[in-house]
């Protein structure tokens, strides 16, 4: 088969909504935009256990620091699966994990960003593990089977990150002045970097949505932000907090939530690396992979001793 | 400052020349073997594909197997098997290969037709 015809039956598969696998012919550019998409994703996953794990050892109860430490490791699972995903297209752990570490992959900005107090904790599940559901929810349908195999064992797992993020800030919400003001503060510093995960507005595209086309993505980045300041600006209500917008206001004629522009500056100046966190992140991930570094040769020292026994008893 | 914006979506952010390189980075170290998960979820079903590890023993493989696709109890019986010892059909060849098989409506058990007055067929 010539490419012309390859393409136009990889393209006939994706209309009919047939799963692209492994070992099926597929175009370059989806091969490699894939291996880019899942691969931030996983590091995401990864990195995004540090903002978290730093408030492991200082949570106010036993009952909660188990919670943290349960999503912590959800948290950890969901890298693992994506990066599993990601090597099915054919490129190897340890080049994804270099690229991380080299600061050469990208990874979700909103981890770059501090987290100061214990409610804190409440605002990430509940913000931005809620922003990533939406995103991920839409990606167990994309059109690489074993992304979407991935993403429909990580939504099943997330629904209770949202949750307990949002408990946390109702028992504060509920608490002394200081734990409200607390948590209205945990909303005001995570609302607007929630916004910014759905990256840039669609009117300043460029390209041709290619990843649509191919069903990569099925919903754009401002059908899935709107999406979640709905959801979003309902919710709150329930904590009696506010949200620090104010251009927030039901919109009667669109039936949606209008509300107000993002600061793009800071959301490229994050993406370039030089959010508050960017360093500090990249740097502990270097600190855990060097110093694991005689941990995973002596595994493979270890294996490889038993294998050479086992082969000498059968000689 | 000149910003270039291109479309990027949540998760997918473009690399400054827009390639993603698939070739081995110059810092080697031994990368432990990839190993291919399979799960019984209740006695009585058969183990089914879950996904893969990277471990350096079969031992460590059904650990981290356990760790990362058991956490809530999702399994009680897990294989694991390296992933090169997996050997695979040709998804170019199906058309072929399972052809065989598609002009048999014979073994199917709606072929034949038979009084609606019978029972327990
Ligand atoms: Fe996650
Ligand atoms: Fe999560």
């Amino acid at each position: 088969m010539s490419l012309i015809d390859l393409e136009k039956s990889f393209q006939e598969k994706i209309d009919k909504e047939i799963k692209i696998e492994p070992k099926d012919w597929m175009p370059d550019a989806y091969r490699k935009t894939n291996i880019r998409q899942i691969s931030q994703h996983a590091h995401s996953e990864i990195v995004g256990m540090l903002p978290e794990g730093n408030w492991i050892s200082r949570a106010p109860s036993l009952k909660r620091k188990a919670i943290l430490i349960a999503k912590v490791q959800d948290e950890a699972g969901h890298g693992l699966y994506l990066y599993s995903a990601a090597e099915t297209l054919g490129i190897s752990r340890d080049q994804m994990m270099n690229d991380l570490n080299s600061g050469k992959a990208k990874y979700s900005s909103i981890f770059n960003y501090p987290t100061l107090t214990w409610a804190d904790m409440g605002a990430v599940g509940w913000l931005v593990d809620g922003a990533a559901i939406l995103n991920q929810v839409m990606l167990c349908r994309t059109s690489y089977g074993p992304y979407a195999r991935a993403m429909v064992r990580i939504c099943k797992e997330e629904s209770f990150h949202q949750r307990q993020g949002f408990e946390t800030l109702l028992v504060l919400s509920k608490g002394t002045k200081e734990q409200r003001e607390m948590c209205q503060d945990a909303i005001n510093r995570w609302w607007w970097p929630s916004l910014m995960m759905f990256g840039p507005k669609d009117s300043e595209s460029t390209n041709s949505d290619q990843s649509i086309k191919w069903k990569i993505k099925r919903k754009t980045n401002d059908e899935l932000r709107q999406q979640f300041v709905n959801m979003i600006a309902e919710q709150i209500k329930l904590l009696g907090m506010t949200l620090p917008d104010p251009d927030l206001k039901w919109n009667e004629k669109r039936n949606q939530y209008d509300f107000g522009e993002i600061n793009w500056e800071e959301f490229w100046n994050v993406v370039k690396g030089n959010g508050p966190c960017n360093k500090q992140r990249l740097a502990a991930r270097n600190k855990a992979h060097d110093e694991g570094a005689w941990v995973r040769a002596a595994a493979i020292a270890y294996a490889d001793k038993k294998k050479n026994k086992t082969t000498h008893k059968a000689a | 400052m000149n910003i270039n914006i291109r479309k990027f979506y949540y998760g997918d952010i473009p690399e400054e020349n827009n390639v993603t390189s698939l070739s081995q980075n110059s810092k080697t170290e031994k990368e432990w073997p990839l190993w291919e998960v399979f799960i019984r979820s209740k006695q009585g079903l058969d183990h089914k594909h879950a996904g893969s590890v990277h471990a350096a023993d079969a031992q460590m493989a059904i650990e981290n197997a356990r760790d990362v696709y058991t956490r809530r109890q999702e399994g009680i019986s897990i294989w694991v098997v390296e992933s090169k010892h997996i050997h695979a059909s040709n998804p170019e060849d199906a058309d072929m290969f399972y052809e065989p098989a598609s002009d048999k409506v014979y073994r199917h058990p709606t072929f034949y037709d038979l009084p609606d007055e019978i029972k327990h067929m």
